[in-house]
C-alpha cells in the first residue's frame, strides 16, 4: 500500500515533470544548454594522488557515442570555470578558469576573480596550456607548471546510472530497480577538463565549497 | 622604391620570426590569447550530482542555472521540500543523515559542492559526509538512500539502490584519473 501510494507519487511527480525527465546527473538538465558546448554534465573534486593536491575535474558535452566524439572539441567561446569558496558564505573567493583557443586549453588560476557571479573575465595570464589529447591518442597528453597540472580532452564518462529502469519506474512499467542493473552510460563519453592544484593554492581552513560554470562571449 | 620592398620583405620576415617565436614558447611559458577576454553570457552551473535534474520543476531549470549559489536557498528551499515530500508521497519524515525534510532541502538548495581540504575526500562511505565526490562515488545510491531510504536509510530496498555499483571502464590511480575514451 505504501509503495504503491509512492510509485503513484513518483508517476504524478514524472508527469508534472513531463517532456522526457532524464534524471542524469546533470546531462541536458535545461533547455537552454541542452545539446551545446555549454551543457555540464558533472562535477569532481577530490584529494590527488599526491594527498598535497585537490584534483578539480570539470565534464561537458554528455552522451557522446564513440562516432561523435571522433570529431567532439571544445569551444573557444566557451569558458569552463571552477568557482571556490573559502569562507563558507558561497561567494567566490577564488576562480580555475579554463579556456580553450587554437588546439590548446588555458588554465588560468586559482585566481581571485575580478567580479563575482555569473559574468567572467579572464584572469591575467595563463598559469599553463595544455594541448588538447587527440581522440586516437593512445596516452593523454599532461602539462605542468607552478604546481599545477592540466589535462583537457575526450574521456569516458565516469558517471554511472541505470536511467532506464529509473524511467521505467516513473513511467509505472516498474516498481523497483533490478539487481544487477545496466548502466546507461556505458559506452559514451564527455569532453573532460582536469586541473591537479596544490591545497596550499586555495587559502582554505579545512573546508571550501566548489561550483562549476560554463558561460560564453557575448 | 625597390630599397622598399627590400625593407618590406625584411620586416614581413622579423614578424615571422618573432610569430614562430612566440609559437615555440608556448610550451614553457604560454603567452596568452585570451587575457581580458568577458564570457558574459551564463550558461550551465552545477554543484552535487542530480540536483537540477531531481528537485528543480520544469519550469525553473533554465532559471536555476543563472542563480548564484549564495541567493539559491532563498530561491529554492521550499520547492526542493515540497518535490522532497512529493517523491514520498507526504511521508518523508528524516533520513539517514538524521535530517528532517526542511534541513535536508536546506542543505541540497545550496548547490555547492563541500570539499575537505584535509583527509579523504567522498560523496558518502558511511562515516564521511559531504566531503567531496571522488570519480568512483556511486552518488546515485547515496542520494536514493537519503530520498526514498527513510530514517535507517532502509525503507523501499527496490528504490534505494540501481544496483550500478561502478563505472563501465576502471580508473587511473594516477593523473588525469578518468578513463580514455570509447
Amino acid at each position: 500500500m505504501k509503495k504503491t501510494k509512492l510509485i503513484v507519487a513518483i508517476v504524478s511527480v514524472a508527469l508534472i515533470l513531463s517532456g522526457g525527465i532524464l534524471w542524469a546527473s546533470d546531462h541536458a538538465d535545461a533547455p537552454n544548454v541542452k545539446t551545446k558546448s555549454t551543457d555540464i554534465t558533472d562535477l569532481y573534486v577530490f584529494q590527488g594522488a599526491d594527498v598535497n593536491n585537490l584534483v578539480f575535474v570539470g565534464n561537458v558535452q554528455g552522451l557522446m557515442s564513440p562516432v561523435t566524439t571522433q570529431t567532439a572539441a571544445f569551444d573557444e567561446n566557451t569558458m569552463i570555470e571552477f568557482k571556490i569558496d573559502n569562507s563558507g558564505d558561497h561567494v567566490e573567493d577564488l576562480v580555475i578558469q579554463c579556456v580553450y583557443k587554437g588546439g590548446k586549453m588555458y588554465i588560468y588560476g586559482p585566481v581571485k576573480p575580478g567580479t563575482t557571479g555569473l559574468s567572467s573575465t579572464v584572469m591575467g595570464t595563463a598559469i599553463v596550456a595544455v594541448a588538447v589529447t587527440p581522440y586516437t591518442a593512445t596516452t593523454p597528453i599532461i602539462a605542468s607548471a607552478y604546481g599545477i597540472t592540466a589535462f583537457a580532452g575526450p574521456r569516458d564518462d565516469p558517471f554511472f546510472f541505470d536511467l532506464d529502469q529509473f524511467h521505467k519506474i516513473t513511467g509505472g512499467t516498474a516498481t523497483g530497480f533490478v539487481d544487477p542493473g545496466t548502466d546507461t552510460f556505458k559506452g559514451t563519453n564527455v569532453m573532460s577538463v582536469v586541473v591537479e592544484v596544490p591545497k596550499s593554492l586555495l587559502n582554505s581552513t579545512g573546508k571550501i565549497d566548489v561550483w562549476l560554470q560554463t558561460k560564453q562571449k557575448v | 622604391m625597390k630599397r622598399n620592398v627590400y625593407i618590406s620583405i625584411g620586416v614581413c620576415t622579423l614578424i615571422f620570426v618573432l610569430g614562430a617565436c612566440e609559437t615555440n614558447s608556448y610550451d614553457t611559458n604560454p603567452t596568452d590569447p585570451n587575457t581580458g577576454a568577458v564570457f558574459a553570457v551564463s550558461g550551465d552551473q552545477v554543484g552535487r550530482p542530480g540536483i537540477a535534474t531531481v528537485f528543480v520543476g520544469t519550469a525553473d531549470k533554465d532559471n536555476f542555472n543563472v542563480t548564484i549559489p549564495s541567493v539559491m536557498n532563498a530561491a529554492y528551499q521550499t520547492k526542493f521540500e515540497a518535490q522532497l515530500q512529493a517523491y514520498n508521497s507526504g511521508g518523508f519524515t528524516t533520513n539517514a543523515l538524521t535530517l528532517d525534510a526542511a534541513a535536508f532541502t536546506g542543505v541540497l538548495a545550496t548547490d555547492v559542492l563541500g570539499v575537505k581540504t584535509t583527509g579523504k575526500t567522498t560523496y558518502y562511505d558511511g562515516t564521511n559526509v559531504l566531503t567531496g565526490r571522488t570519480l568512483d562515488d556511486d552518488v546515485i545510491d547515496v542520494s536514493l538512500i537519503l530520498i526514498f531510504g527513510g530514517p535507517t536509510g532502509a525503507s523501499n530496498p527496490t528504490l534505494i539502490s540501481d544496483n550500478v555499483d561502478s563505472n563501465d571502464k576502471a580508473f587511473s590511480a594516477s593523473f588525469p584519473y578518468e578513463a580514455a575514451p570509447w
